[in-house]
């Protein structure tokens, strides 16, 4: 049977994209951010998923004014990267993983969340810097990726609980299915910032580390935390964090962190990335 | 009808975008997302006031667009995802977008966030703010 193993987290700041395609990662500035994700690439190495889950947003890129569906899971075979106006972005087509997908999509429908299929989309900065982030820069990405968009653009975006409640049926539906599949779930966006505004350039760092701190420790806890409340502390598009509650809904309540890095700032933002190892794994691969 | 309160009304310096704001705003966003295409861009930039007439606009979002003042676009419904193609399509970083809407120069701002950002005290609510 397939398995969530672990789950991460990272921001997934467009210019951290830029930084890399135009091989900027050196420069004190950047190196300072990438240096945070040395640790974690070796751990990627050793944990070799079949399969990530990438919970995202889409930044007025796929998904424009037209159409916001507020979860949207993509069951297609690829995801080619957007142009987002400077011509897409050099890095590999996402192949998908169609069957596990339309596997999740009966599962969690079926479990009373209403999800948006999309077997045809492009994905933008908010997808593929995260796994630039873990994985490099290689030829091809590692393994298939199943994007899972959830709108944080438009007012409200799905509560925090939904978001939490929908990672646990994400682990449901990966844990009925049949094949033998080790599944990392990435929970995208944050930490606090605000680009839009006289306010623009809002950060909150206590808020930040007991955000990081409950992830680990006291989930339900952030499970209650009001938009207002993201918003008015974290910054306006700081509430991009309740994409983090899908993935940590995902994991067992009992998990180990095995690595935390926070650094500030990345253009505009407070840079946050954790590992968190589902407890009766991380103790079996140690044995 | 006028907007009704909202709870994140009271958050200085920021327009949420909420449905209302969405409801309003399509043509300023609907034209931005134009912008993604590169014969759209140069269309616009050869004239700008013709260009716009394709799009549901106001006079205000109008000249709004024409002024390039990025608050008030968001406060008429833009949103900085979209409103950012408008900057990308000027040849502006974001940092330069973000500084224009700080009322700051981008060099001040790049500073600020360097030394960790804009600090949440004072800047929580209106009443905070106003206390200072």
């Amino acid at each position: 049977m397939a398995r969530i193993v672990a789950g991460v987290t990272s921001s997934h700041v467009p210019a951290i994209g830029a930084a890399i395609d135009n091989k900027r990662t050196e420069e004190p500035y950047w190196k300072r951010v990438f240096s945070g994700f040395e640790k974690s690439k070796e751990w990627m190495a050793r944990i070799r998923p079949d399969v990530v889950i990438v919970v995202y947003n889409d930044h007025a890129s796929a998904f424009s004014v037209e159409l916001i569906p507020t979860f949207a899971l993509g069951c297609a075979t690829e995801f080619p990267p957007t142009d987002e106006g400077w011509g897409p972005r050099p890095v590999p087509v996402v192949k998908g993983h169609p069957e596990l997908a339309a596997h999740i999509a009966q599962s969690v429908i079926l479990d009373e969340f209403d999800l948006t299929i999309v077997n045809k989309m492009t994905v933008d900065h908010g997808l593929t810097v995260p796994l630039n982030l873990v994985f490099g820069s290689p030829r091809e990405w590692p393994c298939p990726v199943i994007p899972l968009a959830v709108n944080v653009v438009l007012y409200p975006p799905p509560t925090g609980h939904r978001c939490w409640m929908l990672g646990r049926a994400l682990r449901k539906a990966v844990e009925s299915y049949p094949e033998d599949l080790r599944v990392v779930v990435f929970g995208t966006g944050g930490m606090s910032h605000q680009i839009s505004g006289p306010r623009a350039g809002l950060i909150n760092s206590a808020f930040d580390k007991d955000f990081l701190d409950n992830l680990t420790r006291d989930p339900e806890k952030l499970v209650r935390i009001p938009h207002v409340e993201y918003m008015r502390e974290a910054g306006a598009e700081g509430i991009e964090l309740v994409m983090w509650l899908i993935m940590r809904g995902a994991l067992d309540d009992d998990v180990e962190e095995v690595y935390r890095f926070y650094t500030v700032p990345a253009s505009n933002t407070a840079v946050g990335h954790i590992i968190l190892e589902n407890g009766k794994f991380a103790r079996r691969s140690k044995q | 009808m006028p907007r009704q309160e909202q709870p994140y009304d009271d958050i200085p310096g920021t327009f949420v975008f909420d449905a209302e704001r969405s409801r309003q705003g399509y043509g300023i966003n609907m034209f931005c997302m134009s912008l993604m295409k590169d014969e759209n861009r140069k269309a616009f930039k050869a004239n700008e006031a013709q260009y716009l007439k394709q799009f549901p606009l106001t006079a205000a979002q109008t000249e709004a667009i024409l002024k390039r003042d990025y608050n008030r676009m968001l406060e008429l419904g833009g949103n900085i995802y979209f409103t950012a193609k408008l900057g990308a399509t000027d040849g502006h970083s974001f940092q330069h977008l973000a500084a224009l809407m700080t009322g700051s120069t981008q060099e001040d701002y790049a500073k600020m966030m360097l030394a960790g950002g804009r600090p949440i005290e004072g800047n929580r609510s209106k009443s905070e703010k106003r206390r200072g």
